[in-house]
């Protein structure tokens, strides 16, 4: 394609596009976003496409190949429009019988169906799948419309057009006052509005400046971002043009994780694209405004989600923070006045301009606008990824889309926040999905992770969990977190060991806040809160371990036992077949002993045995 | 594709210290590990400090200064992933192949890596070998994994 030179020349592309598109009577979108491509979509995907050319459906059927769909758990997933019909488990063998049945001839094919795990009944829709139904999916919904990889795809759905409007008449002052007035906050985790942080750097002193868009989504549990990026980059690079249009900058920088492979490769290449039509690069669309983005591979540090260190991250340093004395709205990347956002606030920056912000801020709370994506995982019967407006209550995340607990087990907490954030117990799960009312909770809303925990989740091990990983990614630069998580991290494995003494419950806590006080960085200063959040919400569990020696949950490998439960047991020898150790002995037909001096609590036992007779105690 | 060389990784980046990362990262595509004799090349030719090179290779994860096993098994240990028990995973991968993460077990065959996250959260636990994602892990689902790329290999070498 050529490059187009004027507002103009985009418009006639985008109806050429739609011209050639009028023939096509059916689509089918599979998903190919990583969750989907685990499950094997890729073969599923090459199944379809040579059924379709076979039958010769290539001209009036469009496969579209496209990003996340959001329901991880039940993928390789299958859209089919018109109709809505949503497909699910399907394997390369399905293929014939989804192209002659459901393309060819419109039947639906029952046992492709999603079947609702508590009532059994079969839903033929995506939007009548209760997951789907109870969401409010702004930015996720796009992803199912495009192949990420096809700018095309991006324009005949409207993409673009946004920037067309700026560059055709919206000043960068007038960009500003309409993301202040719409009351975005930042996804990344903070929540700092975003209106205030392009205002000052809009007005920060300097010719050259930077907009920064960030994809290192290192919250362990979370990936809203990748699913995003990954799904949907022209989407982004949208929304950096019109940041960068805003605040004067002509250079952008995508930071995103190298374990997200997919993401690096469709970015890399919708920065290719955009650049092949002159949407980057120089008088974009014929305009004064010149732009261009880079893409750069973080090397897997978790600080590098700090803005100061992700930014030393771009300049070829390592990746540690430094004081913010200055903001780096005015002292960033190379000393330049830098907009730093995360891929789901620039997601939603288009949609805010078409669309006005009181369109955007018509959703949300008071303080906080717009919709939220979650990551969804854990022991809950529906994973994936999930959008709702702010202001909905976390037990409608959990129950009306996650479906409950799964094998029947009550859940017990959910985790918000990652690393940063903390654990709330079932009895605050009225709460409302809004930055200011989960920080007064002890947690916060973070980038969006969201994982449930039921009986089998010991939160001891759930806070020593976090403090490994914050003591492994901390970059060492400052003692209160280098030193102070170590220490914690002692004290809690002394606990879930069998070490714990009852007055070590006060020094956490009086440790968990001197470091949160006196940390150099975000990460440093929040990196207690697992800690303390789970000794507010379950001091109990605490105190079993410390006073019982006993981990309700069955999980501190010190502190539990392996037996066989002769009741469930029939005897088929299975356990001592798989036992690494030659910990279990018997004879056929007999119920198994466990050797607890040789017993390593592996765990192989337990995930070969069929009638769940092996027990923890 | 064939490996590029350490020039063709420097081409465009000479004499740029803003480009070590990028080019640490295509060493490690191209070689699987960073070699002195490529942290010497990148310091000579992107013109940063051999110090420097060696700090930022050894700080960020992402970077292996030791060859990898023939078999990379990375266990994710992102939250979802070990609410589900991914902790029993790398017990066992570790005990199994007696090895530590980080390290390569004598005949080079295999490595344990672990990650924080693999952005699969949905369908934990992951491992994934060679950037192969296993979904759903249990410790027996392991041992076979193991057993099955054992016997692959001694299988190879009796063709061989």
């Amino acid at each position: 394609m050529s490059r187009l030179n004027s507002y103009r020349e985009l418009e006639h592309l985008r109806l050429r596009l739609q011209e050639q598109r009028k023939n096509i009577t059916t689509t089918v979108m599979v998903c190919g976003g990583t969750g989907c491509r685990a499950s094997n979509s890729q073969a599923v995907i090459d199944a379809v496409r040579k059924e379709l050319s076979s039958q010769g459906l290539d001209q009036s059927v469009r496969l579209c190949v496209t990003g996340c769909h959001g329901f991880c758990e039940q993928g390789p997933v299958i859209i089919i429009e018109p109709g809505n019909i949503f497909y699910c488990h399907v394997t390369p063998e399905d293929a014939f019988e989804i192209v002659y049945q459901t393309v060819m001839k419109g039947k639906v094919i029952e046992r492709l169906l999603y079947e609702d795990p508590g009532s059994g009944e079969r839903f033929k829709t995506e939007s009548e799948i209760p997951f789907y139904k109870a969401q409010d999916r702004q930015i996720l919904s796009q992803n199912r419309l495009v192949d990420p990889c096809s700018i095309e795809d991006y324009i005949v759905a409207g993409g673009y057009s946004a920037l067309t409007r700026v560059l055709n008449g919206i000043t960068p002052e007038g960009i500003v006052k309409e993301i202040t007035a719409s009351g975005l906050r930042g996804r990344g985790g903070g929540g700092f509005p975003s209106g205030r942080k392009w205002s000052q750097c809009l007005e920060a002193p300097g010719e050259e400046k930077y907009v920064i868009c960030n994809a290192d989504e290192g919250d362990p549990g979370a990936y809203m971002d990748r699913s995003v990026l990954e799904g949907n980059p022209h989407l982004i690079l949208e929304g950096m043009m019109i940041g960068a249009r805003a605040i004067g900058a002509n250079k952008g920088y995508v930071y995103v994780r190298n374990e997200y492979p997919l993401a690096v490769k469709h970015s890399q290449i919708a920065v290719e694209q955009a650049r092949e039509l002159g949407l980057l690069g120089e008088n974009i669309l014929g305009s004064s405004f010149s732009f261009d983005v880079d893409i750069a591979r973080g090397g897997g540090a978790f600080v590098c989600g700090e803005s100061t260190a992700l930014m030393a991250s771009i300049e070829g340093k390592v990746g540690e923070p430094r004081p913010k004395d200055v903001h780096t709205v005015v002292d960033g990347l190379y000393h330049k006045p830098t907009t730093l956002n995360n891929v789901e606030t620039w997601a939603n920056v288009p949609a805010i301009i078409l669309n006005g912000s009181s369109w955007f801020a018509s959703r949300g709370t008071k303080k906080s606008k717009g919709t939220k994506i979650l990551s969804l995982t854990g022991r809950i019967k529906n994973t994936g990824l999930v959008e709702v407006a702010m202001g909905t209550s976390i037990r409608e995340v959990v129950f009306d889309i996650g479906g409950g607990a799964i094998d029947g087990r009550p859940i017990k907490a959910v985790q918000t926040g990652g690393p940063s954030g903390g654990c709330l117990p079932v009895d605050k799960f009225d709460l409302a999905i809004d930055f200011d009312a989960l920080s007064e909770a002890g947690s916060m809303v973070g980038s969006g992770g969201m994982v449930v925990m039921d009986e089998e989740t010991c939160m001891v091990d759930v806070a020593k969990y976090f403090l490994s990983f914050l003591q492994d990614e901390s970059c060492g630069k400052c003692l209160p977190c280098r030193v102070g998580v170590d220490r914690m991290l002692e004290i809690i494995t002394d606990i879930t060991e069998g070490r714990g003494r009852p007055e070590q419950l006060d020094l956490l806590e009086e440790l968990g806040e001197t470091i949160s006080q006196t940390a150099l960085c975000g990460l440093g200063k929040t990196a207690p809160n697992p800690v303390l959040s789970t000794l507010r919400y379950f001091r109990s569990e605490y105190e079993a371990h410390i006073k019982e020696k006993r981990c309700p949950a069955g999980v501190c490998k010190a502190l539990i036992t392996y037996s066989i439960d002769a009741e469930k047991c029939n005897g088929c020898g299975v356990c001592i077949r798989a036992c690494v150790h030659g910990a279990i002995t018997g004879e056929k037909k007999q119920v198994p002993v466990i050797d607890t001096q040789l017993c390593q609590k592996c765990g192989i036992c337990r995930s070969e045995c069929k009638f769940d007779a092996i027990q923890v105690i | 594709m064939p490996p590029q060389t350490l020039d063709t990784i420097l081409e465009g980046r000479r004499s740029q210290p803003s480009q070590l990362i990028e080019a640490l990262q295509d060493v490690q595509q191209n070689y699987g590990y960073i070699s002195q004799e490529a942290i010497k090349s990148l310091s000579q030719g992107l013109g940063v400090p051999l110090m420097e090179v060696y700090s930022v290779a050894s700080f960020y994860k992402a970077f292996r200064l030791k060859p990898a096993g023939k078999h990379v098994l990375t266990m994710c240990t992102g939250t979802a992933c070990h609410v589900r028990g991914s902790r029993l995973l790398l017990d066992y991968a570790i005990s199994q192949l007696g090895v530590k993460p980080g390290e390569v077990t004598p005949d080079g065959l295999f490595s344990i890596e672990h990650v924080n996250c693999l952005g699969a959260c949905a369908l934990g636990p992951i491992v994934s070998e060679n950037g192969s994602y296993y979904h759903h892990m249990t410790p027996a689902k392991l041992r076979k994994l193991i057993a099955t790329l054992s016997r692959q290999e001694t299988g190879g070498d009796n063709d061989v």
